[in-house]
């Protein structure tokens, strides 16, 4: 078995980097890269929703729209707009930031999401959701924490963390598994896999995920912080992970 | 045994832990989640002895009795007009809100208020389902004419205004502009172009630096470069607006 991982050990992630209000028409945005992956997050509202039959006279409903630009595969185009698998990560990214936002003081209203991806290395939606958390928050939403998010997987039982496009697609047996936490209480909100993998290796591997989402979590402070603080926090540097705020 | 994790004026982002222990109480923007006090929005830290808040730096308006706004005209009801707040809601002005004078039945309401029209307007009544009531009854709320109107962030509202209006009749007095600062975050600025161009630029200057301390002497400075004029020492408290 020889995959390559760039230099990373197993329970590394790539390199993150995350932004805060880049989008200055928006209500609240961000931006999180990872490794390759680049996901740009745009929160519109609280406003109306229309059409009215769609309200809720009791909270307000969030909505979400995953899209990959036409560019960002590995060479093929990608068709924009919605398609099954865009419908599906929309829907679980709806899912995986709910149980922590808390709309109750905006009925018959709509937050609108909008997740662009210009660049993707697997672990998209990971990304989506890192991402758009930081913009709800942004957009001064009531929530009872941040969302992490990081895929995490094997390739023939070697457990692996944050995996990239080739080591999904390595020719062996495979399982690559999106996971998204409430990083105070280590609740999860999304669990997805796709592959094959033993029960006792699924909670390894879910286990080995926590350190990264623990730093995912930090880039994701330091970022929110460093955008209204007076004076830019310096960016704290790992010696493993090689966080960087810029 | 309570422990405060925070300090005042810090910035908080949801989820952070600001405080350990029941000796210390959970206010705007905090919750209790066992003995902790838990931030549940972005905002800065405000400790008042006991009590742990947050100031919100970011949001769009929420709609509050009493506020006095500036909203446009965008639609002719059956009895009234409906005003966008720049709020997730819009408001209902009723014919009995709008003016003292005797509305006919069947009158033609665009006389009064058409489509794309300014109103300074004051909130009588938010709803739990956040209709919004407002009325133009009462002293300085009118139909807006000329002039230009901006839009800032809600939360900075209270810093352009300043202590008792003291910024805000700094701007009026070097400018010679009028200026309405509705709360939320619509702001109605008239006078000569160019000054009106300076006194905007002047506005999104304390948006954008809305943290800055000695902020009020900063502006004075500003304003008397742009303008080429000598402002008053500010000894007196100015009455808003």
């Amino acid at each position: 078995m020889v995959f390559k991982r760039e230099g990373r050990k197993n329970d590394e992630p790539r390199k993150i980097i995350a932004k805060v209000g880049i989008i200055p028409r928006a209500d609240g945005s961000a931006y999180f890269k990872i490794g390759n992956t680049e996901a740009y997050a745009a929160v519109y509202g609280p406003r109306t929703l229309f059409p009215r039959f769609k309200q809720d006279p009791t909270k307000g409903i969030l909505r979400c729209n995953y899209n990959m630009m036409p560019f960002s595969g590995m060479g093929n185009r990608v068709r924009p707009g919605a398609n099954r698998r865009a419908k599906e990560i929309s829907m679980v990214t709806e899912k995986a930031l709910l149980p922590v936002l808390d709309l109750v003081d905006y009925p018959n209203s709509v937050v609108d999401v909008f997740i662009e991806l210009p660049q993707t290395d697997a672990g998209s939606r990971c990304a989506g959701i890192c991402a758009a958390s930081m913009a709800l928050a942004d957009a001064g939403l009531v929530m009872k924490d941040l969302v992490c998010s990081v895929g995490v997987g094997h390739i023939d039982n070697t457990l692996l963390v944050d995996l990239d496009y080739d080591e999904e697609a390595f020719d062996g047996v495979v399982a690559d598994i999106p996971l998204a936490v409430i990083p105070r209480t280590g609740e999860y909100t999304l669990l997805q896999m796709d592959g094959i993998i033993g029960k006792e290796d699924l909670f390894k591997v879910m286990e080995l995920g926590k350190k990264t989402i623990g730093m995912i979590y930090e880039a994701q402070k330091n970022a929110l912080k460093e955008k209204y603080m007076i004076e830019p926090v310096i960016a704290k540097k790992t010696a493993q992970g090689g966080i960087k705020n810029e | 045994m309570s422990e405060l994790l925070v300090k005042s004026k810090e910035i908080a982002v949801p989820g952070e832990e600001l405080a350990i222990g029941m000796d210390f109480l959970p206010s705007y923007g905090t919750y209790r989640d066992g003995d902790k006090i838990i931030a549940n929005k972005l905002g800065l830290v405000h400790i008042e002895g006991k009590v742990v808040k947050l100031i919100s730096l970011s949001g769009r308006y929420v709609p509050k009795r009493g506020d006095t706004i500036i909203g446009d005209v965008t639609d002719l009801l059956m009895s009234g007009w409906r005003i966008e707040t720049n709020s997730a809601y819009s408001a209902v002005l009723g014919m009995k809100d709008a003016t003292s004078e005797y509305i006919a039945r069947g009158a033609d309401l665009s006389q009064y208020f058409a489509i794309g029209d300014w109103v300074v307007a004051k909130i009588t009544n938010v709803t739990s389902q956040k209709l919004i009531d407002i009325t133009m009854r009462g002293p300085g709320l009118r139909k807006l004419n000329g002039g230009r109107i901006i839009y800032i962030n809600t939360n900075k509202v209270p810093r352009i205004i300043g202590k008792a209006g003291s910024m805000v009749s700094m701007i009026k007095d070097a400018t010679g502009c009028k200026i309405i600062i509705g709360q939320n975050g619509v702001v109605w600025v008239q006078g000569e172009p160019e000054m009106e161009i300076h006194a905007v630029e002047t506005i999104k200057k304390i948006e954008r630096d809305s943290h800055v301390s000695g902020l009020t002497d900063k502006i004075k400075i500003y304003l008397e470069t742009i303008t080429g004029k000598k402002l008053e020492a500010q000894t007196q408290k100015y009455p808003q607006k």
